[in-house]
């Protein structure tokens, strides 16, 4: 064990409410009738259907191939006939659609051949990442970014330490502490194939201190496996939101800060969530793919609260009945944290890799009022965690002044809503910032097809111009032609004219 | 007195000459202001406003020959933007050269293009795809909903089909205008 060396600024100290879904072990949740599995569940590019409506797929069978480089495979999460490829609404804060391959299940869960290999060290690098790939494995802490990209740290950079981000550090969330203290083994497989893949030897697992059964389950695994992780220690960090942060998480660990758009890999370290971990265990050791993770079903409205392995594509409203929730139809839910998730309308949207938790009724909950205006206090400016300026940003966000917000770092937001949270004034800050990101992502898209409009229509009109030009020369050309055959033909008849009239002179003399 | 006139006159040439001197090795190259224009002018090439693309428009706009409110396809948003730039006041869109409306892309009916090439003449993007009795295509990416292509399509099979919403390319609502429509409700 070993103690953190830095800290970062602001940030809160919220009431966990874990314990509520922590009293029971992580339950299977029933096979669903039917699947909902949207081809983006990751950042990057969409996954690309490789099978028609009326196959049969069997569990585990790959479904969509990955598109481009940041982009992973998708699967079958249990056996069946493919019902639908289409437009389903998926969960999202838009609450759009998108393309979605829809299973029915046979209720036989019948598995594919898996291959395994207990021992990787058999397999190289590369050859790791690609499984990793092709297991569709993405970061299940929430944000969705393919794992085998975070693997490959590239000729440039020297990998120190791997950070393991057991922290969880949002309330409510209990879905990490849950998969530490069952699955210890599983995330230390984990834990030894990163490792090895990215030739590193440091390797650190960090816990907050609110998670005593996660600590000593997975010290208890480590001191099992003591051999093989000699330079692997857990660092207990005190409970403070957002340290499970990526950027912040290091902050604490190891002092360092990672550059403002830059990433943890400049600074030599790699972040994996645990849950991950156990993911990666699990596909290169025995084969299989990622077809489920762990959701925590929890909230004020939730009887029977717990944490359940959930195939993905499961819709919400079997996972919700299943642990009889009190909510009335159309009552709005969370996806994801109180602080960082977003509010859901429908429960017939599909479990995907990155659904953390489903929150339904939240503690002491304050009635929702209309903002009061700012009053400067500057509160916000001291809970953020990234240092900015959150008025600043308020105020420029609200009067649409695009280029000020980032002049002031806008794009340096995590979005944890710490500002929020503190407002007196209850301003929804961070809404003001997501719109003002999406509002610049959408400019410079914009600009950028303009851009290419332009250019289509300059080479256009250069090109006319030269067709116009080569075909003046052109005419120009036959013209002279002409011009010459007509010359040629008077000349030849001009002398012909001579020759006869120079005959008859002759024929004279 | 005399030195006085001479002084100043001496001056005068000093300046005249400098001034003279800066203008030929400080030139701007092309019209900066019409430039300027085109570049916030949504490139769609569609003529609403009368000139014969985006760029004809700007510099008509740069030498005050066309209004700033001609331009159908940016909208409110690039009145006020030229209106910023040129420090006027932003008017209304022009009726006269059409509404403001959703994007829109253009989608051929191929089967019932019969090939006859007068929309690939007619697009100013090089957007559509195809050859004489050939079915055409349009690359959806390329396509600035100018509607150039429709009118000349001897069989109408050219639709222009608004621009669905995806999840990658929306945008969270402006929080401002959420709390009014709030308000309303209440």
């Amino acid at each position: 064990m070993t103690k953190p060396l830095g800290s970062f600024p602001g940030g809160l100290v919220l009431d966990g409410q874990k314990k509520r879904s922590t009293h029971v072990s992580i339950r299977k949740t029933p096979l669903s009738k039917t699947l909902i599995l949207p081809l983006q569940q990751h950042i990057g590019e969409a996954s690309t259907p490789i099978v028609k409506v009326g196959d049969t797929v069997l569990k585990g069978q790959k479904i969509a191939r990955a598109e481009g480089h940041v982009s992973v495979y998708l699967h079958a999460p249990s056996s069946g006939v493919i019902t639908a490829i289409d437009d389903q609404a998926i969960p999202h804060p838009s609450g759009l659609s998108a393309l979605c391959i829809t299973i029915k299940t046979d209720s036989e869960d019948r598995w594919i051949d898996l291959q395994e290999t207990p021992d990787f060290t058999r397999l190289s690098e590369h050859d790791i990442r690609h499984k990793i790939r092709e297991a569709g494995i993405v970061g299940l802490g929430g944000a969705g970014f393919p794992s085998f990209i975070k693997l490959n740290p590239g000729v440039h950079h020297h990998v120190e330490t791997l950070i393991i981000n057991g922290v969880e550090c949002e309330p409510y969330i209990t879905c990490d502490d849950m998969i530490m203290r069952e699955r210890a083994d599983g995330i230390l497989d984990g834990i030894e194939i990163m490792r090895y893949a990215l030739r590193v030897q440091n390797c650190v697992i960090v816990i907050e201190d609110n998670k005593p059964e996660a600590i000593s389950a997975m010290e208890l695994a480590l001191k099992r496996r003591q051999s093989q992780f000699q330079n692997t220690s857990i660092v207990i960090i005190p409970t403070r939101y957002p340290t499970g942060s990526e950027k912040q998480l290091i902050q604490v660990v190891t002092g360092k800060q990672v550059p403002s758009h830059g990433l943890p890999i400049d600074i030599g370290i790699v972040c994996h969530n645990v849950g991950t971990s156990y993911a990666i265990g699990r596909a290169i050791i025995h084969g299989e793919p990622l077809i489920s993770r762990i959701v925590t079903v929890t909230g004020t409205d939730v009887k029977h609260a717990g944490n359940f392995e959930t195939l993905l594509g499961t819709p919400m409203h079997e996972l919700l009945s299943f642990c009889e929730t009190q909510r009335e139809t159309d009552e709005p839910f969370i996806l994801g944290g109180p602080m960082m998730g977003y509010n859901l309308s429908g429960d017939h949207l599909p479990i995907t890799k990155t659904a953390n938790c489903i929150l339904v009724g939240v503690d002491n909950a304050a009635p929702k009022r209309e903002p009061l205006p700012c009053i400067r206090c500057g509160d916000c400016a001291t809970a953020c965690p990234v240092s900015l300026l959150p008025q600043q940003l308020y105020w420029y966000s609200r009067s649409k002044d695009l280029e000020k917000t980032r002049e002031y770092n806008l794009f340096d937001c995590i979005e944890c809503g710490c500002c929020s949270y503190v407002c007196p004034s209850e301003i929804p800050l961070v809404h003001y910032f997501r719109f003002a990101k999406t509002e610049t992502m959408t400019q410079e898209l914009e600009t950028e097809k303009a851009d290419t409009a332009r250019l289509r229509h300059e080479n256009r009109l250069e090109r006319h111009e030269a067709e116009k030009k080569e075909k003046e020369e052109r005419q120009r050309q036959r013209k002279l032609a002409l011009a010459a055959t007509k010359a040629a033909k008077e000349k030849a008849e001009a002398e012909k004219a001579n020759a006869s009239e120079s005959s008859t002179d002759n024929q004279e003399t | 007195m005399l030195t006085a006139i001479l002084a100043i006159t001496i001056m005068a040439l000093i300046f005249g000459l400098l001034l003279g001197y800066a203008s030929i090795r400080f030139k701007v190259e092309g019209d900066p202001i019409a430039d300027q224009i085109d570049k916030l002018l949504p490139q769609t090439q569609c003529g609403q406003c009368s000139f014969p693309g985006c760029r004809p428009y700007s510099e008509a706009i740069a030498n005050g020959e066309a209004d700033i409110n001609r331009c159908p396809p940016g909208g409110e948003s690039t009145i006020q933007a030229l209106a910023d730039l040129l420090e006027v006041e932003a008017k209304p869109l022009d009726d006269e050269c059409g509404v403001e409306k959703p994007k829109t892309l253009a989608v051929i009916v191929e089967d019932r293009c019969i090939g006859c090439t007068l929309c690939i003449q007619a697009c100013p993007v090089d957007a559509i795809l195809g050859a004489a009795k050939q079915m055409h295509t349009v690359i959806a990416d390329e396509c600035t909903g100018c509607e150039l292509c429709v009118p000349p399509c001897p069989v109408d099979c050219i639709d222009m089909v608004e621009t669905k919403l995806n999840p990658n390319t929306w945008r969270w609502p402006d929080p401002a205008h959420v709390n009014l429509t709030l308000e309303d409700q209440s």
